[in-house]
């Protein structure tokens, strides 16, 4: 560290040094020009005006709020009226037009998109995924399995108004029973149709499954909402059972489960918590995601 | 590399003990003499070029079409783009301008290695404009020795009216360098009939202010300051610095011993030594940074080599050889001192590496300039999901495309995967195709994005499949490519 002896003298300058040697180097004391310290005054009489303008010191309970009242809330505020009213010619274009006219214009479409992006990921991502992936019981969204119903009025109706929800126009169908812990189907008979269900599918089924007992009780029980082909029933939100999505899982334990507690998931109604141009707006996007109808 | 030590001890600062010493110094005042020699005459020619330029360069017009400005020179900052004659930069070209920051950095290199400081000395806007400011500063209070009389005086009104003719002339050119900036971001003759009749925006007001505030310290009042305590080149310039860079040096095997013109005659009777340096302090008074070259190089120095035009001036005066002060090298100094022969290494490693370098970026940057695509593509594969399964089993991967047209006018572009055979393509929101491809409409000199849908038949695929997709206009036939990947499950 530096040693404090003063009066040195550096023999090839004539300068004085400061005293502070490091590896042998001495620091030469080369003053800074007045106009430097100047400038610090000036940065201080600045801040002094600042002081007076802005809101600066904290009090007990409050601060100052400077001489002109400027918040940075307000001014977020002001920035983002302003920006409505830029958008507001366009917006309106929104508002005017029916989803299937908008996905037929590149121009409105490309705005519904942005808007139902931003939408998306504030309020669906939670359950649907960021890219509306879907997730184990949350349907994905991307693709052409829909439970009720991927046209431009089916999915609208969706958002608006959910599935299972609290509003009076929800989307109710039947949730599917419990029908092992109800007691409405034995074990065997429940193993039983979870193998058929896969062999429906495609999916490979031990062979000493009783598909024979399957069939049976699928036509008593299931197929009064999955229907008779087992390709669902959107009406009453019945899923697809023999195409190659599952909102689950296609595996036995899974289905077995699922025939054993039952199903029925909800979605909240958005309806009264986002407005009309939103609701269009991801409406448009849903359907653009690749699944639309 | 040696270093310059001159044994005279007047040339010492008076010792001080460190308590003494003051932590700020005043600001000496600095008056430059006025002075004849061809490196004044090379410094006026670089200066009426470079503010020529600065100053006339945004009203040279360039013809690109109807829809678009006219200017050659022309940063459009509303709609994004930056023109240069023929050459048109949209924002993610940025590269251009990194290329050209890097040629001149490696210009900068190559100047030190062969002669110095040429930057600082000649073509430095600090020093062009601080020149052009000590012209006004001689024309209006005339020349050193005028100028330090008149300070020293009383004021008078005569002293007055000198002071504030200066001071008047330099917030006119301060004002007017500022103007020429603000031409360069919006159409000039317009900006210039709004300026005169005050219907200019505020921003061109703000700006112009500013920049008349910043040239007027700067040029006016700062001048050499800012070499010496606020610039990093005069730093960066030393460490690059080798024994063969020329640099404006005082040959002090030829100068000393110094002794006023009459003595050194005598003792060149005698058969005395005796230096060329007459120590007439010329070479001080014309210095802009008031440094003594005498004492080395030095880092105030910024080797604009009029105090060899000064020494000149007073050598062919007293009958002595000219270039006492000279472009040279301590290395030589030393060398003639030992009765060798003088060496001049222009051509070295380092300034090969360095011409070297300008070339092949200069290649590259042309290279990239001749080939640039007036129609362009760029893809991003969907994050989330990384692949969809539809309810047939097949994988569907989502895209989105950017398409960009540079040129004019609309175009049509046939969007297509290679690739990936059997692979159905669609883009949403688009429904006109050409041979079954989809087609996509881009507006003059805009981009468009879309998201585009691959679908392919294979329920078995996993991993991931490289595919590129080309958008090919379906007017000319040009076509251009991205790379990307499809993905199916991992297992």
């Amino acid at each position: 560290m530096a040693d404090n002896k003063h009066e040195q003298i550096d023999t090839v300058t004539g300068k004085a040094t400061t005293g502070h040697v490091w590896d042998g180097v001495s620091e030469l004391n080369t003053p800074l020009p007045r106009w430097w310290l100047w400038i610090f005054y000036a940065t201080i009489v600045w801040s002094v005006g600042y002081w007076i303008v802005y809101p600066s010191w904290p009090l007990v309970t409050s601060y100052t709020e400077g001489a002109f009242g400027w918040k940075s809330r307000v001014a977020v505020t002001q920035e983002l009226d302003a920006l409505r009213t830029q958008r507001a010619a366009i917006v309106s274009k929104l508002e005017g037009a029916t989803p299937k006219e908008i996905a037929d214009s590149p121009e409105l479409l490309a705005l519904a998109r942005a808007q139902g992006r931003v939408a998306f990921a504030d309020n669906c991502a939670p359950c649907h995924g960021a890219g509306g992936g879907g997730a184990k019981g949350f349907p994905n969204l991307n693709d052409d399995d829909w439970i009720w119903g991927g046209t431009f009025e089916d999915i609208e109706q969706t958002i608006r108004f959910g599935v299972r929800s609290v509003h009076d126009e929800s989307r109710q169908g039947s949730p599917m029973p419990a029908f092992g812990r109800d007691g409405l189907l034995k074990n065997e008979e429940i193993e039983a149709v979870a193998d058929f269900v896969r062999s429906r599918a495609g999916l490979q089924v031990d062979a000493k499954a009783d598909l024979a007992l399957g069939a049976r009780v699928f036509a008593d029980n299931c197929a009064v909402c999955h229907g008779e082909d087992g390709k669902g029933k959107r009406e009453v939100g019945a899923a697809n059972i023999v195409d190659a999505i599952w909102l689950y899982s296609p595996d036995r334990a899974t289905i077995i489960e699922g025939i054993r507690n039952g199903r029925g998931a909800s979605m909240p109604n958005w309806v009264g918590r986002l407005d009309d141009v939103t609701i269009k707006a991801l409406t448009v996007y849903v359907h653009s995601l690749g699944g639309g109808e | 590399m040696a270093t310059t030590v001159i044994d005279r001890k007047e040339d010492l600062h008076e010792p001080l003990t460190a308590d003494e010493e003051p932590l700020y110094q005043a600001c000496r005042r600095i008056y430059p003499q006025s002075v004849n020699g061809t490196f004044r005459r090379v410094k006026w020619i670089v200066l009426l070029v470079t503010l020529g330029i600065y100053y006339f360069l945004p009203f040279v017009r360039w013809d690109r079409g109807p829809d678009a400005p006219g200017q050659a020179v022309l940063v459009d900052f509303p709609s994004r783009r930056f023109y240069f004659f023929f050459i048109e930069i949209w924002p993610q070209e940025v590269y251009y301008f990194t290329g050209l920051l890097v040629l001149a950095s490696i210009a900068l290199f190559l100047m030190n290695a062969v002669a110095g400081r040429v930057w600082c000395g000649y073509l430095c806007p600090q020093t062009v404009w601080t020149d052009l400011f000590m012209l006004i500063e001689r024309w209006t209070e005339g020349d050193r020795r005028e100028r330090m009389q008149a300070d020293a005086a009383p004021w008078t009104f005569a002293k007055f009216r000198r002071k504030a003719a200066k001071h008047f002339l330099w917030l006119v050119i301060a004002w007017w360098t500022g103007g020429a900036w603000v031409l360069y971001f919006a159409d000039a003759p317009t900006i210039v009939w709004q300026l005169a009749t005050f219907q200019a925006p505020a921003i061109a007001w703000f700006s112009i202010g500013i920049l008349t505030f910043t040239t007027y310290s700067l040029a006016g009042l700062m001048r050499e300051q800012l070499c010496v305590y606020m610039c990093p080149w005069p730093r960066i310039q030393a460490a690059l610095t080798d024994e063969y860079a020329l640099n404006v040096t005082y040959r002090y095997d030829r100068g000393e011993p110094r002794n006023s013109f009459k003595k050194s005659e005598a003792l060149r009777v005698k058969g005395q030594p005796a230096g060329d340096c007459i120590d007439c302090n010329q070479c001080v008074a014309v210095c802009p940074t008031g440094v003594d070259i005498r004492k080395g190089l030095q880092l105030a120095c910024i080797q604009c080599g009029l105090c060899i035009d000064a020494c000149d001036n007073v050598m062919a005066k007293i009958g002595r050889p000219t270039r006492l002060i000279a472009y040279d090298t301590d290395l030589n100094i030393l060398r003639r001192k030992e009765g060798k022969p003088d060496i001049y290494r222009v051509i070295r490693p380092r300034t090969l590496l360095y011409a070297a370098l300008i070339i092949i970026v200069g290649m590259v940057m042309l290279t990239a300039l001749a080939t640039r695509q007036d129609a362009g593509v760029s893809v991003l594969h969907d994050r989330n999901p990384v692949f969809v399964r539809l309810s047939d089993g097949s994988i569907r991967n989502g895209f989105t495309v950017r398409l960009l047209n540079k040129e004019r006018e609309t175009r049509a572009f046939a969007v297509s995967v290679e690739g990936l055979p059997g692979a159905e393509i669609e883009v949403i929101g688009e429904t006109s195709r050409s041979e079954g491809r989809p087609v996509v409409e881009v507006g003059p000199d805009q981009t468009r994005e879309v998201r585009m849908l691959v679908t392919l038949h294979e329920p078995n695929l996993k991993g991931a499949r490289q595919l590129s997709v080309r958008i090919i206009d379906l007017a000319t036939g040009q076509s251009v490519e991205a790379q990307d990947h499809f993905r199916g499950p991992e297992h």
